[in-house]
């Protein structure tokens, strides 16, 4: 044997070894565990973007974030989902109804994800529900708040861990009578689809079984986006209310304010904004001093003082130089009620699939950043939480916003019982509300 | 009486709106025979920048009128700026092409163009509420109105003036005139078609822009404004006559005074309102009010 030969041989012996001492040491221990793929959907063009889906985008990349680091509190240490890690994929719901159905049966056939949380808008629940249903496909809605979702049908697959929205309205009744005990009569302006109908037609029943004396003046419906207000404020100016109720959200609570300011109509009444602390952020001292103001829940301001709740205000406001608003606790908390649905159905073995975890969904209580979760209402799929509503005003030394004067409503005073739907039980008289 | 004067000066300020936004689109329509869909797009546009430009004189603490004119000039300059690009950039390149073609460009450049903002300004919103915080307001009895709102009239009718004087007693305008009665003959007797489309191409954007503009301080200037706009400048512009400016004032009016009169008397009818004056018009009179039928040419 040739001197090179040798010298051949033995590189290849040595590259052998070295080959599987590497391959040794790339030996996983056990198999990698699959990543868990969410499609996260909310808005992120148009006019609903900036107040609404971008906080709850910016609340799941957060969150995302921290789960996958195992750095979120306890229970939620674990790493991403029962140790798998959470890959999620951002996808607008700017569009029609088609279109976002569209998009939602693209993440669940083509991108093959293994839940959907998303959706602000009531109109693109109403319009995926029955597509989730039909593909099996585990969804969380994450903001939308008609209460058809549940009452309309009973779900297998969709789950809502965000009260819906009869809690906000209920509890703006609740909140205006006992605040303003002179109030005779009072109008609404409200957006003309679900979310602002129902508001509405729940603030007014839950009116007139606490105060049935006390008489609706102007309803006004104008269309979503319109912009231009002046018609609406001047029908308010020329009429007797004490009080308007608004659920209002995105450029036209924004716009309306800017409109009436200039008119003066919040010093003629009192405004009820059940969606309004999504927008004290931004309009600062534009949001006139002595506003009702809600956060669809214990949510941002109204929050209680907890560790997660404190946990996440930091991580947040570190993050995006802003502290959260609403739609970023729903998201919060509606990722997190899926991680412990994931890791109970995970608990028999395996990857659970799609009936797994909405088995292990149903019912389930646990707290959030927003307090108390309890999958109560429809067959355990609604979250009902307790709420608070407060009094806005800008605190001019500290140049901040803040809402005083806060007011917690339990969850079971401003939630219908289980099986019973919300316009049935306010119409009845809002039978066995316990409000102590 | 109360609600009647109300009725009258909601219609007044929301024609003045729609009258501002509708004139670019209906003349760019008269001359060059092209629905502008991106028109929603100056419109946007005029109101980021009129956005950046109350940003600007907020923070250098300059007088009111100062920063409402810088206002204007800024969302005028966009437009100004936009339609060139537009016209020399793309719709020169579609001259003579099918209308439905022209009208699908359109719609794409719109489309782009939102996407621009998003770009140039970022997906949050703005304010720019400054200028109607600082106009104040006056009480007429138990009716208080915004003196942002006056202004806003007096602008539209200042434009209505401008247009008819421009168009009856400036060589522009009546060349402009003949263009839009006849553009063949105009050419065949020596008028610079192409310039004519340029320059009220851009013109058209530069009043779209300004009432992008004007009605930022009124607004949460955010994603999707155009969209709203350019549905309700083409019902003012179809009820008044495709191409008509006298057509725009009217149909803005009508338009206006049948939506307050609604909100204020028939609150259930308000969405329809709008559009169900534009199917009795159109029933009626299927060219608009100031627009007669006109002989296909072979």
């Amino acid at each position: 044997m040739s001197h090179r030969a040798i010298v051949i041989r033995w590189g290849l012996a040595g590259l052998a070894v070295a080959t599987a001492a590497v391959a040794a040491q790339a030996q996983p221990t056990a198999p990698a565990a699959t990543p868990v793929k969410l499609g996260i959907v909310s808005f992120l063009t148009g006019p609903a973007a900036s107040p609404f889906g971008i906080p709850g985008r910016n609340g799941a990349e957060i969150v995302i974030e921290a789960l996958n680091a195992g750095k979120a509190p306890a229970p939620f240490n674990t790493v991403g989902f029962a140790g798998s890690k959470v890959e999620a994929k951002y996808v607008d719901e700017a569009g029609s109804a088609a279109n976002v159905v569209t998009e939602f049966r693209n993440l669940v056939q083509r991108d093959q994800v293994d839940a959907v949380i998303g959706y602000v808008s009531s109109g693109s629940c109403l319009a995926v529900t029955p597509v989730a249903e039909e593909l099996k496909a585990l969804t969380v809605f994450y903001d939308c708040g008609t209460p058809r979702i549940f009452e309309e049908k009973a779900r297998n697959y969709v789950f809502r861990v965000s009260p819906h929205a009869t809690m906000d309205n209920v509890a703006a009744a609740r909140y205006l009578l006992a605040k303003k005990k002179n109030v005779t009569s009072y109008s609404g302006i409200n957006q003309n689809y679900a979310w602002g109908q129902d508001s509405w037609r729940d603030f007014v029943g839950a009116m007139k079984v606490l105060a049935p004396k006390v008489t609706v003046d102007k309803v006004l419906f104008p269309k979503l986006f319109a912009g231009e207000y002046g018609a609406e404020v001047s029908t308010l100016l020329t009429s007797k209310s004490q009080a308007l109720h608004t659920s209002f959200y995105d450029g036209d609570l924004e716009g309306f304010i800017y409109q009436e300011q200039a008119r003066g109509l919040d010093k003629r009444m009192t405004i009820i904004m059940t969606a309004g602390e999504a927008a004290i952020w931004r309009l600062r001292d534009k949001l006139p001093d002595g506003t009702i103001i809600g956060a669809r829940g214990a949510n941002g301001p109204l929050a209680r003082d907890t560790e997660i709740n404190k946990w996440f205000q930091k991580v947040y406001t570190d993050r995006y130089n802003v502290p959260p608003t609403y739609t970023a606790y729903q998201m919060a908390q509606s990722l997190l009620g899926l991680k412990l649905a994931y890791e109970k159905a995970a608990k028999a073995g395996g990857k659970p699939n799609a009936d797994a975890i909405a088995a292990a969904f149903k019912g389930i209580e646990y707290e959030g950043p927003a307090g108390q979760v309890k999958m109560v209402l429809g067959d355990g799929h609604q979250g009902i939480t307790e709420t608070a509503y407060g009094t806005y005003r800008f605190n001019k030394q500290k140049k901040e916003p803040e809402i005083v004067d806060i007011v917690r409503y339990p969850a079971e005073c401003v939630n219908p019982p289980a099986g019973i739907d919300a316009d049935k039980w306010i119409a009845e008289g809002m039978k066995g509300a316990k409000c102590n | 009486m109360l609600t009647a004067s109300a009725i009258l000066t909601d219609g007044l300020v929301y024609a003045a709106y729609l009258f501002i936004v509708a004139i670019g689109l209906t003349l760019i329509f008269g001359v060059m025979k092209i629905l502008n869909v991106a028109h929603g797009s100056f419109y946007a546009f005029g109101a980021y920048g009129a956005a950046t430009a109350v940003g600007i004189y907020t923070n250098a603490d300059w007088p009111a009128a100062i920063g409402f004119l810088l206002m204007l000039a800024m969302g005028m300059a966009i437009g100004l700026v936009l339609g060139i690009i537009l016209e020399r950039g793309i719709l020169r390149l579609v001259y003579g092409k099918d209308e439905v073609i022209i009208v699908l460009v359109t719609y794409a450049t719109f489309l782009i163009l939102e996407d621009v903002i998003v770009l140039i300004w970022g997906p949050q919103s703005y304010a720019a509420y400054q200028p109607m915080v600082s106009a104040g307001n006056i009480e007429i009895g138990e009716l208080v109105l915004s003196n942002y709102d006056i202004v806003l009239v007096a602008i539209a009718a200042l434009l209505a003036g401008l247009a008819y004087w421009a168009l009856k007693f400036t060589r522009y305008g009546r060349l402009l005139t003949t263009v839009i009665f006849d553009r063949e003959t105009a050419a065949a007797f020596g008028v610079n078609v192409t310039l004519v489309y340029t320059v009220t191409f851009v013109i058209g954007a530069m009043l779209g822009a300004l009432g992008g503009a004007v009605m930022a301080p009124k607004i949460a200037v955010t994603l999707g404004i155009g969209v709203e706009v350019i549905v309700l400048a083409f019902a003012v512009v179809a009820i008044g006559g495709m191409g008509s400016i006298e057509g725009a004032l009217v149909g803005a009016l009508i338009v206006g005074i049948c939506r307050a009169a609604a909100v204020h008397l028939v609150p259930q009818i308000e969405l329809f309102v709008i559009y169900g004056v534009m199917a009795l018009v159109l029933v009626v009179r299927p060219y608009g009010l100031f627009v007669r039928a006109q002989p296909r040419k072979i």
